[in-house]
């Protein structure tokens, strides 16, 4: 027994030990990594087509997917100019990661940032859908924090760029059965149809405490509140609001509705 | 103990969540819903199995010194593949388990099973144990999991059972479910359960 705790066995031992398992995980990380950044990307596609409403079954097939995102067009734009830029590559943007860079992002002032996310990225990846050479759709991310976490979603707008076609967030961390219900089916049904912006162009939609009244003059551009979630209500309403002001897509918007096409 | 008695026994008689009280956290963090719960029982039972075969089949070459740190390195790897396999393979079901794939590392019970019985028996029985034990686990994940989506959201799998009033249904879930002090009254229901049933688990004053 005395061989076995030597000095020299001891580091054969822990050299064989973290050599071959070593190799052992590193194989299988190459292995698997085309796998696995196939999902991913699939993941964003699926989320993108969930939350515009595309897209209903959260199940669905690789090929459904897919076939669905065809129709797509991702293009990179620069929140500021309003302007397309071509001289990045579209497929590996990421907005949430560049939001994080100092040199790619810049911070955004206290008294603007309704959204709460503190720095944003100078560029933005939004989806049009064209039809017939011309966008019948524009789909910007969205996010913001609610009351425990920040929500990711993507809002999709018709080419008028008020009326909203859909709308839905693929990542929070709310509470479940309250905040939570932001998911819900039923809950973003009611977003379809209602305009975000008033005709001065000024982002006005919300999130209203309780039910909208139908009689009122902004019934339009309100949604119904979430039971027992007044915070991430706010929140909705603050991070689209974020959004399609003049820090968030407005320059950009502004632009897209001027020419259709920039 | 024979080979029956090796891979039973975890399953009631010597749990490792009910009577070892072991791997807890894991418990109260996946079982929100039953896919999860299921997924994760899956990925514990591998890497047991496997960490206990490799651990007892080098355990006499592994010096005393280090035998700790040689178990994790196994445990840590097994645990890195079973990560990678769901990401690759299961992709939506990884998400939803998110951190706590990774933490099966700190997951009392592999180190527990490794130390006490891995070190001490041969590979064959080691594999049977890490079985029995990963089944013991998922047992108690199972049965967390199954109430817990159940009452919390109405649905089992994904699948409605009882329709929630949201979606225009009659029945209102239980709020508390879906949120981790449940896990504790509902592991505390099974150990309950198990402690009437075999009265010889049950501490003396």
């Amino acid at each position: 027994m005395a061989s076995k705790d030597s000095t020299a066995k001891t580091i054969f031992v822990a050299l064989v030990v973290c050599v071959f398992c070593s190799i052992f995980v590193s194989t299988a990380s190459v292995m698997l990594k085309g796998l696995q950044k196939e999902n991913a990307d699939l993941d964003i596609k699926k989320n993108l087509l969930l939350s515009a409403g595309i897209l209903k079954d959260p199940k669905a097939s690789k090929s459904e997917i897919l076939k669905a995102f065809e129709k797509f067009e991702p293009r990179v734009v620069n929140l500021e100019t309003g302007e397309y830029v071509t001289d990045v590559d579209i497929a590996t943007f990421d907005q949430i990661k560049e939001a994080k860079d100092p040199a790619k992002s810049i911070l955004i002032d206290r008294s603007q940032d309704i959204a709460k996310i503190k720095r944003r990225a100078k560029l933005a990846k939004v989806y049009l859908v064209n039809d017939n050479g011309r966008p019948t759709m524009v789909i910007i991310p969205v996010y913001g924090l609610g009351l425990w976490s920040t929500l990711y979603g993507f809002l999709a707008l018709d080419a008028d760029t008020t009326t909203i076609k859909g709308f839905g967030f693929y990542q929070h961390g709310e509470t479940p059965g309250l905040g939570g219900e932001v998911d819900n089916i039923n809950w973003k049904a009611k977003w379809i149809g209602k305009k975000v912006y008033n005709e001065n162009w000024r982002p006005v939609i919300k999130v209203v405490k309780g039910l909208v009244n139908p009689n009122s003059a902004d019934a339009i551009s309100s949604v119904d509140g979430l039971a027992g979630a007044t915070i991430t209500s706010n929140g909705v309403t603050n991070l689209l609001r974020y959004w399609l002001g003049e820090n968030g897509f407005g320059p950009y918007l502004t632009k897209f509705r001027a020419g259709g096409e920039i | 103990m024979s080979a029956k008695e090796t891979l039973l026994s975890p399953l009631f008689k010597n749990n490792p969540i009910a009577l070892q009280i072991l791997g807890v956290c894991s418990a109260l963090a996946v079982t929100t819903k039953l896919e999860t719960s299921l997924v994760m029982a899956m990925a514990v039972t591998l890497v047991i199995m496997f960490s206990n075969f490799f651990v007892s089949l080098i355990r006499n070459f592994i010096p005393s010194s280090i035998r700790i740190i040689v178990q994790m390195t196994i445990i840590a790897s097994l645990v890195i593949l079973a990560d990678q396999l769901l990401k690759a393979y299961m992709y939506d079901i990884s998400k939803g388990l998110s951190v706590y794939v990774g933490l099966i590392i700190t997951n009392c019970i592999v180190m527990g099973r490794a130390e006490g019985f891995a070190m001490k028996n041969g590979p064959i029985a080691s594999l049977l144990d890490g079985i029995g034990n990963g089944f013991g686990y998922g047992i108690v994940l199972i049965f967390v999991g199954f109430f817990r989506e159940l009452f919390g959201t109405g649905k089992l799998l994904g699948y409605t059972i009882l329709n929630p009033i949201n979606d225009g249904g009659w029945y209102v879930p239980n709020g508390l479910m879906v949120l981790a002090p449940s896990a504790f009254f509902l592991i505390g229901i099974f150990i309950w359960i198990i402690r009437t049933v075999d009265k010889s688990q049950v501490e003396e004053e």
